[in-house]
């Protein structure tokens, strides 16, 4: 498909999927009375724009937010590796920050603490999966992952015996987080600067990506200077995807398959790609925000749920039809 | 002025000696060959003349700075390197893979120009892949992906050509077509190219320089009359020799 058709569409689905989300929840609002309250000229029911502008608006960009996020943060994470399996939690930052979040819980500390304790624990095994990789020896690819991978492994003990050891009554809270949850979202005031940041960061060093895809060495040759790249990709996609988990828990599936859905629609320049990639991303995590409010209304359902169940099956067709994994261009 | 030069250069990986105090002076016009038995760390003597890895000690000019000084981006834009083999993560087309020649001459900011475009269509059409520019470079067979790399080549423009084992994968019709190539561009624009290759026949056909690496540091250097001795080939390659002489020239063959 060309970018500009790819790009024109994902802009629609962006709008369709923020529209979807702000008219849809237990309190029904048309889209007259949302223009309404944008255009500031709502003089009806002053509860209609309570819950627009103070529940709705909030968790819409919280939820966008995130979901660009964490693909921008999978589809760095995927060059960074050179592995198509990686995602945003693949190096062990969601386990640290959970980790963070269900001690701020079981303390009984407030949504403030919470976040910010989830924020700490992602830097916390940001900065330790990065000095340990270091190590004597060089930095190598497979070094970075063992390392992540085997921290990962660790936080996931770590959250086990928080789990075990927490009272009945904050388990389902600490549940909830762990799967990525939106409803205790505040407005992300902080992570939209990130992502705007992230994302211009990565199409700045997009080119660069292009070639490290073909390996460190290839990239040395042309002229890229490995090290400094390798360290700056790391360190943006762990603090794109602490940003993410901070804000939303661990919402899983979208960093690992929203830069694949892309690929298989033939796009693959990363100066394109990670772009798409946080529409594509936020889009997709909108979406499944607004299901998880409504389907089992009044209940709340986990976000991390209903991402898998819209992702599997797209991300299915799309591998289902495509050729350009094996083939001719589409 | 030479395009690349090394001075008491010591190269070692692991506990091999690849070469020792060597003096190498790569004018334009040269077409090197490096031939050593495997193992003896030809690739490695390639890198590190491309600066990927630094040498034990001694130093390399390039121009007329030393190279460990160089920015990479300069440094890419004097010497390519083809490597051996090539590494493909993700999807990505032929000219995709052949534009990324382009990357050192490209600001930090910059998209691919036509004439990037240009250059790497007609590089595409001299390996004779004018065809498949569209097509993935994993589903190339193993001869297609390498004259890829040998367009990338070409298509980043160095002044310097480094090759290590360019006619891999390539049938014989290739082989001889790439080589040819090769040596058209160091003397229709004064560039130089230094090769790591298994055929002394070929080497001795389309090069006019050569290196002979017997490990444990020692080397010798010198044009084919002078070094391709079957005393010394047979010490390189530790396997005896048979000479054939031909209408143009003589064609080794192992016993």
């Amino acid at each position: 498909m060309r970018p500009v058709i790819l790009f024109t569409l994902l802009l629609l689905l962006t709008v369709a999927s923020l529209l979807l989300s702000l008219t849809s929840g237990t309190i029904a609002i048309t889209w007259q009375e949302l223009l309404a309250v944008i255009s500031g000229t709502h003089s009806g029911n002053e509860l209609t724009g309570q819950v627009l502008m103070e529940l709705r608006w909030p968790r819409t960009l919280a939820a966008f937010t995130s979901g660009a996020l964490l693909a921008l943060a999978g589809g760095l994470m995927q060059v960074l590796l050179r592995n198509p399996l990686a995602d945003p939690y693949v190096l062990g930052i969601s386990g640290g920050a959970a980790t963070g979040a269900l001690l701020a819980m079981l303390s009984g500390l407030g949504s403030v603490w919470l976040h910010g304790s989830a924020f700490g624990g992602a830097l916390l095994s940001m900065l330790l999966v990065f000095g340990l990789s270091h190590g004597a020896g060089s930095w190598t690819t497979s070094r970075l992952l063992l390392t992540g991978i085997v921290i990962a492994a660790g936080w996931g003990a770590v959250i086990g015996l928080l789990l075990a050891i927490s009272p009945e009554q904050g388990l389902r809270g600490m549940l909830f987080w762990l799967m990525g949850d939106l409803s205790n979202a505040p407005m992300p005031l902080g992570s939209l600067p990130v992502l705007l940041f992230g994302l211009l960061a990565a199409v700045a060093i997009g080119r660069s990506l292009n070639i490290l895809a073909h390996g460190e060495q290839t990239a040395g040759a042309l002229g890229i200077s490995v090290k400094p790249l390798r360290s700056f990709i790391y360190l943006l996609a762990s603090l794109l995807t602490a940003t993410a988990v901070t804000l939303a828990g661990s919402v899983g599936f979208v960093g690992l398959v929203v830069p694949h859905m892309l690929r298989l629609l033939g796009m693959r320049d990363h100066r394109l790609l990670l772009p798409a990639a946080s529409l594509l991303g936020g889009s997709l995590l909108v979406c499944a925000d607004t299901l998880a409010r409504t389907l089992l209304a009044p209940r709340q359902l986990p976000v991390g749920i209903l991402t898998a169940l819209i992702g599997v099956p797209v991300f299915l067709i799309l591998l289902h039809h495509s050729r350009s994994l094996h083939g001719e261009e589409r | 002025m030479s395009l690349l030069s090394t001075q008491a250069l010591h190269v070692s990986i692991g506990t091999t000696k690849v070469c020792r105090d060597l003096e190498l002076k790569i004018n334009s016009g040269d077409r090197w060959c490096v031939l050593g038995r495997n193992g003896s760390g030809k690739t490695t003597l390639l890198h590190t003349l491309a600066g990927l890895r630094p040498p034990e000690s001694g130093t390399i000019i390039a121009g007329n700075r030393a190279l460990h000084k160089l920015p990479r981006k300069s440094a890419a834009q004097q010497i390519g390197l083809l490597f051996q083999d090539h590494a493909d993560a993700f999807p990505a087309s032929v000219l995709e893979t052949v534009l990324t020649g382009r990357h050192p001459w490209l600001g930090p900011l910059q998209w691919e120009s036509s004439q990037d475009l240009c250059l790497a269509k007609s590089a595409l059409q001299a390996v004779g892949l004018g065809e498949m520019e569209s097509r993935m470079v994993n589903t190339l067979s193993g001869g297609e992906r390498r004259r890829v790399g040998i367009a990338c080549l070409l298509t980043q423009d160095p002044q310097l050509l480094l090759l290590d084992e360019p006619t891999n994968h390539l049938d014989i019709h290739h082989q001889v077509r790439m080589l040819e190539l090769l040596k058209q561009q160091v003397s229709n624009s004064r560039k130089a190219l230094l090769l790591v290759i298994h055929d002394i026949n070929l080497a001795v056909r389309y090069c006019n320089r050569f290196l002979l690496l017997f490990g444990e540091g020692e080397s010798l250097q010198g044009n084919a009359d002078a070094v391709l001795s079957r005393d010394n080939l047979e010490r390189l390659y530790q396997h005896p020799l048979q000479a054939i002489q031909g209408p143009q020239a003589t064609y080794w063959l192992p016993q």
